[in-house]
């Protein structure tokens, strides 16, 4: 593995079908991601997002064009292993990943597979199940715990891999709301205190919009990217890919619509309060 | 409904025989079998008889415990006996009955079979109360693990029967959800004779098998992104290690055979 590159994760002119004579679900797509980044790719039911997801960690090859992760090739089989221990991956539904009928055995299974020395696994589980507030739940069984709980688990499994990316695929978008909550303050404190690269991809708005990146994907193409603001201030755009902005984005727009002279950057429903505020103490 | 069904029988505890290795305990149960297939007199039955009690005391086990796996075998026990009694070769005819024959000889050899199929269950059932799934999986795993150098697949069979155990529960809670979706939309479970019923559970069985197609795959991709690439160079976080215990165990199960061996000499 080099021990220098520029982008944790970089796509170059990728396209990627499933089969060659059908359309393809991704098509000339370039994206750089940095190291330390929190992504989120937004995209409807076959924009192609998960296709993404999957040529990170070289579960799909691309049919043309090249994907990197940590500088190394996903083509290059020899690499694939390490590919896959530094590209972490979580899946949508919390019941079809987790393998062992008890929660530690499950957040072992990386390592053993990896051959780590049985010294060092232990240790490695013990700190992934506290680094998602799962330890007191080491000894259950998956099938007793909530999806969020479930996902934490999931997500521990990755992280006791060491992992530089993490790549979340539709992580929450089966979860309860407080499940939903759990798993993304999750990974935005993995994000902040261990500087992990975040691929977030969702089809939530609100999620979108805590991370530092946004990417649009339409139709297997790069359609936006830009900070949140930058992409949620294109309401109408936005629209016409079949995509939901924030709530306070659609009523700010609706407002400025009406001739208020609202901030088009609004995103949280404090920032609205403040900008009408302001409104208000100036009229 | 279906959630209150638990996995095995697996009576949780901490005792010496819970403790044991499981790999120790997989081995003494087939020596233990194999000692009761070496009585040769009813009164030598009373030997496996007090060590299994021995060992069902020790484990804080209730004896009605081992009584209930005998309970589904009743029809077996029932028919095995009578089959003996009638048709084993012997000379001392008690009765005589058509061409019924009841002999001295057949007596004791359907006594005999009847009490080692007894034995075997409830030699199995301690197995099975005292050590989980999870660790009899792995038992079997480490003890097959040889058998790799002629190619007996022992990793993927024990990886298999794990994730087999793994997925009972949510395949219970899928059924629940799609029995009470197809009744909600005017399904019969449960009236009619046994081939309606039949038919009733198709709309039940192909979407079950569906999702399980469906999980199986997500499995595999969440497999190999974790790494996952068979059992070669593959370590493991739990070490099983044989203790005193086991050992004493051994030595126990080595002291039944021969004291049945013994006296199965008394009568040449």
């Amino acid at each position: 593995m080099p021990e220098q590159f520029e982008h944790m994760v970089a796509a170059q002119n990728v396209t990627f079908s499933y089969q060659e004579t059908a359309q393809p679900a991704l098509s000339d797509v370039s994206l750089a991601i940095q190291p330390g980044e929190f992504v989120a790719v937004l995209g409807h039911n076959g924009s192609g997002k998960s296709s993404l997801a999957k040529l990170c960690n070289a579960l799909h090859l691309p049919t043309s064009g090249t994907v990197t992760v940590c500088g190394m090739d996903t083509q290059d089989e020899a690499q694939l292993w390490n590919i896959r221990q530094h590209a972490g991956m979580v899946f949508q539904n919390p019941d079809n990943q987790l393998v062992s009928t008890i929660v530690e055995e499950d957040v072992a299974f990386g390592l053993e597979n990896l051959g780590t020395p049985q010294p060092e696994i232990r240790p490695k589980v013990d700190e992934a199940l506290r680094a998602v507030s799962m330890y007191e739940y080491r000894a259950s069984a998956p099938h007793m715990l909530s999806g969020g709980q479930k996902q934490r688990v999931a997500i521990a499994g990755v992280l006791a891999m060491a992992p530089r990316v993490m790549i979340l695929d539709e992580a929450t978008a089966m979860l309860d709301p407080s499940g939903r909550r759990e798993v993304l303050a999750t990974m935005g404190r993995l994000h902040k205190e261990r500087g992990i690269t975040v691929i977030w991809i969702t089809h939530s708005m609100s999620e979108a919009a805590t991370a530092q990146r946004v990417v649009v994907l339409n139709e297997g193409k790069l359609a936006l990217t830009g900070t949140p603001r930058e992409v949620f201030r294109q309401v109408e755009q936005l629209r016409a890919l079949g995509l939901d902005v924030p709530p306070m984005t659609e009523m700010a727009h609706a407002l400025r619509q009406r001739g208020l002279e609202l901030s088009d950057d609004i995103l949280t429903v404090k920032e609205m309060v403040e900008e009408l505020c302001r409104l208000s103490s100036r009229a | 409904m279906l959630k209150d069904i638990t996995l095995g029988q697996y009576h949780p505890g901490d005792s010496p025989i819970h403790r044991l290795d499981p790999r120790s305990k997989l081995l003494l149960t087939i020596a233990y079998i194999t000692a009761v297939f070496l009585v040769q007199s009813a009164a030598g039955y009373l030997l496996p008889l007090a060590y299994l009690l021995l060992v069902t005391w020790l484990a804080g086990i209730p004896l009605r415990y081992l009584l209930k796996g005998i309970k589904p075998l009743t029809m077996i026990l029932a028919l095995t006996f009578v089959l003996n009694l009638f048709f084993a070769q012997g000379e001392t005819v008690w009765l005589q009955w058509g061409f019924l024959r009841l002999t001295q000889e057949g007596f004791t050899t359907a006594l005999f079979f009847s009490l080692r199929l007894v034995f075997l269950v409830m030699g199995t059932s301690v197995l099975t109360l005292t050590t989980s799934p999870v660790a009899l999986t792995d038992a079997m795993e480490r003890l097959l693990s040889p058998l790799r150098v002629i190619r007996f697949p022992a990793h993927e069979l024990a990886m298999m029967m794990s994730i087999a155990l793994r997925f009972i529960p949510t395949l219970l809670e899928e059924t629940d959800k799609i029995m009470k979706a197809q009744m909600a939309r005017g399904a019969d479970f449960e009236s009619g004779n046994l081939m309606r019923r039949a038919k009733a559970m198709v709309p039940l069985l192909v979407p079950l098998f569906v999702g399980a197609f469906q999980r199986a795959s997500d499995l595999a991709m969440a497999m190999e992104a974790r790494c996952y690439r068979g059992g070669e160079h593959r370590t493991r976080m739990k070490v099983l290690r044989f203790s005193r215990l086991d050992v004493l165990a051994a030595l126990s199960m080595l002291a039944l055979v021969l004291l049945i061996m013994g006296e199965g000499s008394l009568y040449g």
